[in-house]
Parts: C-alpha cells; structure tokens; sequence
C-alpha cells in the first residue's frame, strides 16, 4: 500500500494543516509517513501545498512527482497538479465541471459541509475526510476514519476548543463520499 | 513513542538532549525553525540563546563559549555556513568541541531555498584555510537529525573537533515519525576539561589560540592534527549498506539522495538489476575502505548526488581504477527521481 497525496489551495486555506492530519492518523495507525510543504515565496498569491506520503514499507523521497490523490482547495492547483496524476488517482475538488484527464474526479463542496459543521474554516478537514473516504479499499491497508478523528484530537491538543468542530467537519466530508460510494 | 516532527525540530531535541548550553544563529531558509524553536525552548530551560548580527558574529560566539568548556553550536544554510568558514578553521585550529549544522539550499551564491547537497566539498576538504579536517555528518531521516545532532556534542568532546552536520531543506523541512529516546543529558554537568578556559584561580593560566609563531610550533601543531584525524578515520567510519554484497551495481548516495537511491534500488531488484547501495553516513571520515572492499571487475559503481558531481571523486579514489564509477545528479536545488535513477541502471545494466 502507498499514497501519495498533494494538498494544495491559497495559502491560509489549510492545506499544510490537513497534510499534517493525514500524516499524524498513518502515525496513529503504524504506518510509514512523511509530510513536506511548500516553504517560501511560493505562499504569497500563488499556491501552498503539502505533500503527504502513507505506506506500510520505508518511504524514499518525500517529494512527489506523480501523486495517487490530490486535493485542489482552488483552481490554480487543480490545473497545476492534475495533469501530474497517474492513471485512476483520486480528486477531491470543489468545482462542478471536472477538468479533462484520466483521473477519478469528486466535487465536493467543502465550504458548505464545513458551515454545516460550525465554520467555513474547517473546509480543509471535509475535504481531508472526503479523501480518506475515497481512497478506501477493501482488504487493503487505508487510513481509517478512527485514526484520522484521533490525529484531530492529538494536533489540536492545545487549542482543545477546536477538537469537536474540525471532527465533524472531517466526518462531514468523509460522509459525504460514503453516501456516493 | 514516536512523534510526528519536522527534521529542523528534532535537530534541536538533538542538541537540547545532548546538553547543549548555548545556541548562536542567524535567520537563513530553509533552517528557521532552528532559531525560532531554540529562541523559545533555550529560554524556556533557562539556557543561552542568541540571534547574534551576523552569521559571523554566531560562529565567534561559539568559539568564544567553547573556548571555555561550554557545549554551543551554530546553524545555518549555504551562504551562511559560508560566511561561518573563517571560524570553522580558528575551531579547528584551537580544538574546539563546536557543534555546526547546515541545512544546505541551491547554491551558488544566494541560489534559491530548495534542498541541494552542492556544499560537500566545502564540509569535506576544508572550507577554510589551512590544513584540518573537521567530521561531518549525513543525516537521512528525521530520525537521524535527532541521532547525529546528539552524537555530534560526545564526537566533537572525545576528539576536541568540530563536527558539521550536512543536512538539506528537503530533510529539514519534511516531517517524519521519530522518537527522542536518548538519555538527557544535564547542561550544567561539571566540565572535566583540562584545557578549558574557566579562570585561573588557583591553577597555572591556559591559553587557547592558533597564532603560533614560534619555530616550529606550528609544524608541531599540524602533526598533532593530523596524528588526531587519523585516530578519527580509524574508529568513527559509518557507512550503511543495502543489497550491495551481490550487486553488480553499486550505488553510493548520502542524506536525501539515499532515499531516493534506495528506492531505486528496490525497483531495479524487481526488474532483475542486481543493484545495491553504500551510503555513507559520515562524508569525514570517508568510507573509502568499505567502498575499496566492493571495488572489483564486474561491477560499477554509480554516484548519486543532488549536485554536479562532488562525492564522485572521492567515490574515484576509494575505488582507485579498480573498475568503473559514473555519476547522476542534478544542481541548482532540483530533486532526482526513483524513475531517473532507474533509467540509468538499465542503461547501465545494457551495456554490461
């Protein structure tokens, strides 16, 4: 098993954030992990990203060519990162028309499940929960729902206020996909 | 238990473990969170930490506080380790247990902030002026910037050296799961050393310097050095093999190249290329030895390095015309491929 997963939007959007969330459940559940961001002048206007990769064997590189999943939180990554993908990886964005390419492509509106969920700036969580929803695979190993809620308590430890909100924003997103699936 | 950490961190943890008394920096990306989390936790532990004026200013207070038994160290990347060389070889000269570390970016000049290993030659054949050698270390994992950082403080007391720690943005920026799991060591520990400049009541004065003007003083200093350096290439040598006893290919990479490398080596295995890996973990002492060992007829030796070919001469003289070594990498703070590497065995496997 392995994934290599993008997460990229404005900066300010979360996306190095839920990088962490992914990478903090792999821990969780003993899995080999690494987590890189995008430092530097590339955060201002442009994209932020982060990149996540999850397997049950030691990892090489931390950085990323050709990633199996990706977040796209605006449409500068989306047209950035998709034409990278490998064949079948999964995309979770929210824009209704799919760009061209050989990928499996959900629009999900994480804006209005995160309000849904108590604020606009959980969107990063949905769209995270949403993913792990969508890379699920039976009788292999994925990081579970459990793992990524428990990740959310442990990351945000000390600001405990925040715990239950980005919980259910994660459950939001994860939900969402299920009900498609 | 392990935690999810980012390579600058545990680089400090290392540090804060091994006792470290006073830390000395200068803001450079991509090693700012050196400095940021030091500035908090120093304070914190009611240690010393200083953001000094200049990366020049950081070395010399190193200098200063290890001149007096203290344990210090400095940080930087690239151009500021560079600014630091000057100091690097007064360390040198006078013996001093300092603790550097580099987190390497795009060179030369300012270059860019993506992770490079372009200063190999300067960590390894001098960088300064005159003739020393100091032990640098290769980090490949988060882990590791925990370990080497920690064992960089007991090398640099056991042998009154400097020890550089060469890492890179990609292993000081990415996170990974590591554990902090050495004994802490307390920072206000008695100081043992004989040669430590701590007031002279009651004992002859010491002096600690490396203006040595008296005939043949300095000649006598240098066979001190290098009798010194000997004794730390026959014992501190370390060198991680991978698959290399059988394999026909022989890759040599350090620090984030040997990720890569190693993944290469697993796919070329899949694809029937009897490939295997040395990566050296100390760039000095080199493993010039255990590369010898596996230098015969048959096999090639292939040299992978995020730079335009720097290790590769030394990978030449350990392998001495033996048989043949070439060379894959990319300068200017850009990052190889498990699939580039792989191209270039088959290539390699081809042509026989």
């Amino acid at each position: 098993m392995k994934n290599e997963i993008v997460i990229s939007g404005f900066g300010g959007q979360g996306t190095l954030l839920a990088g962490v969330e992914i990478a903090q459940a792999a821990l969780e559940q003993g899995l080999q992990t690494t987590w890189f961001p995008s430092y530097g002048a590339e955060m201002r206007g442009g994209t932020a990203n982060s990149t996540v990769v999850v397997s049950d064997d030691e990892i090489g590189s931390p950085v990323v060519f050709s990633p199996n999943a990706l977040i796209a939180l605006n449409e500068l990554s989306l047209e950035k990162f998709s034409p990278r993908l490998v064949k079948g990886a999964v995309v979770i964005a929210p824009f209704k028309n799919k760009p061209a390419g050989d990928f499996n492509y959900f629009y999900v509106d994480v804006l209005d499940l995160a309000k849904q969920a108590g604020s606009l700036k959980a969107a990063n969580m949905a769209a995270v929960g949403a993913l792990i929803c969508a890379l699920e695979k039976p009788d292999t190993v994925s990081i579970t729902l459990d793992s990524l809620l428990l990740a959310c308590k442990k990351t945000f430890e000390k600001k405990p206020e925040f715990i239950g909100l980005n919980q259910k924003a994660i459950e939001a997103g994860y939900n969402f996909i299920k009900s498609q699936k | 238990m392990k935690e999810l950490i980012k390579g600058n961190i545990a680089l400090c943890n290392g540090a804060l473990d091994a006792g470290l008394n006073g830390y000395f920096g200068y803001p450079i990306t991509p090693q700012n969170e050196v400095p940021e989390y030091l500035s908090r936790r120093m304070v914190e532990l009611g240690r010393t930490f200083i953001q000094a004026e200049s990366e020049i200013a950081a070395a010399n207070m190193v200098l200063g506080a290890c001149a007096t038994g203290k344990k210090a160290m400095t940080s930087s990347s690239s151009p500021g380790i560079s600014l630091k060389q000057e100091a690097i070889s007064y360390l040198a000269a006078q013996e001093l247990p300092a603790v550097i570390a580099n987190v390497q970016r795009g060179g030369p000049g300012l270059g860019n902030i993506a992770g490079s290993q372009a200063d190999y030659f300067q960590a390894v054949k001098g960088g300064g002026h005159g003739d020393y050698k100091i032990i640098v270390l290769s980090p490949n994992s988060v882990q590791e910037m925990y370990d080497f950082s920690y064992e960089a403080f007991g090398l640099a007391q056991k042998y009154r050296t400097p020890v550089l720690i060469l890492a890179d943005g990609i292993i000081g920026q990415m996170m990974e799961p590591a554990e902090f799991n050495k004994p802490k060591i307390d920072p206000n520990t008695p100081i043992s050393a004989d040669w430590a400049l701590t007031g002279a009541k009651g004992r002859p004065p010491r002096s600690i310097k490396s203006l040595l003007m008296k005939d043949g003083a300095l000649y006598e200093h240098n066979l001190e050095l290098q009798k010194k350096y000997k004794t730390i290439a026959q014992n501190e040598i370390r060198c991680e093999k991978f698959l290399a006893e059988d394999a026909e290919i022989i890759l040599v990479a350090f620090g984030i190249a040997s990720r890569i490398a190693k993944g290469a080596v697993k796919l070329a295995r899949a694809c029937g290329i009897k490939a295997g890996l040395l990566r050296p973990q100390t760039l000095w002492p080199f493993p010039t030895e255990i590369i010898s060992s596996f230098a015969k007829s048959g096999v090639t030796f292939l040299s992978v390095e995020l730079n335009a070919g720097q290790m590769v001469e030394d990978v030449k003289l350990a392998v001495n015309g033996k048989c043949e070594v070439d060379f894959l990498g990319k300068p200017g703070g850009v990052l190889l491929s498990e699939q580039e590497i792989l191209n270039r065995l088959q290539e390699i496997a081809k042509r026989g």
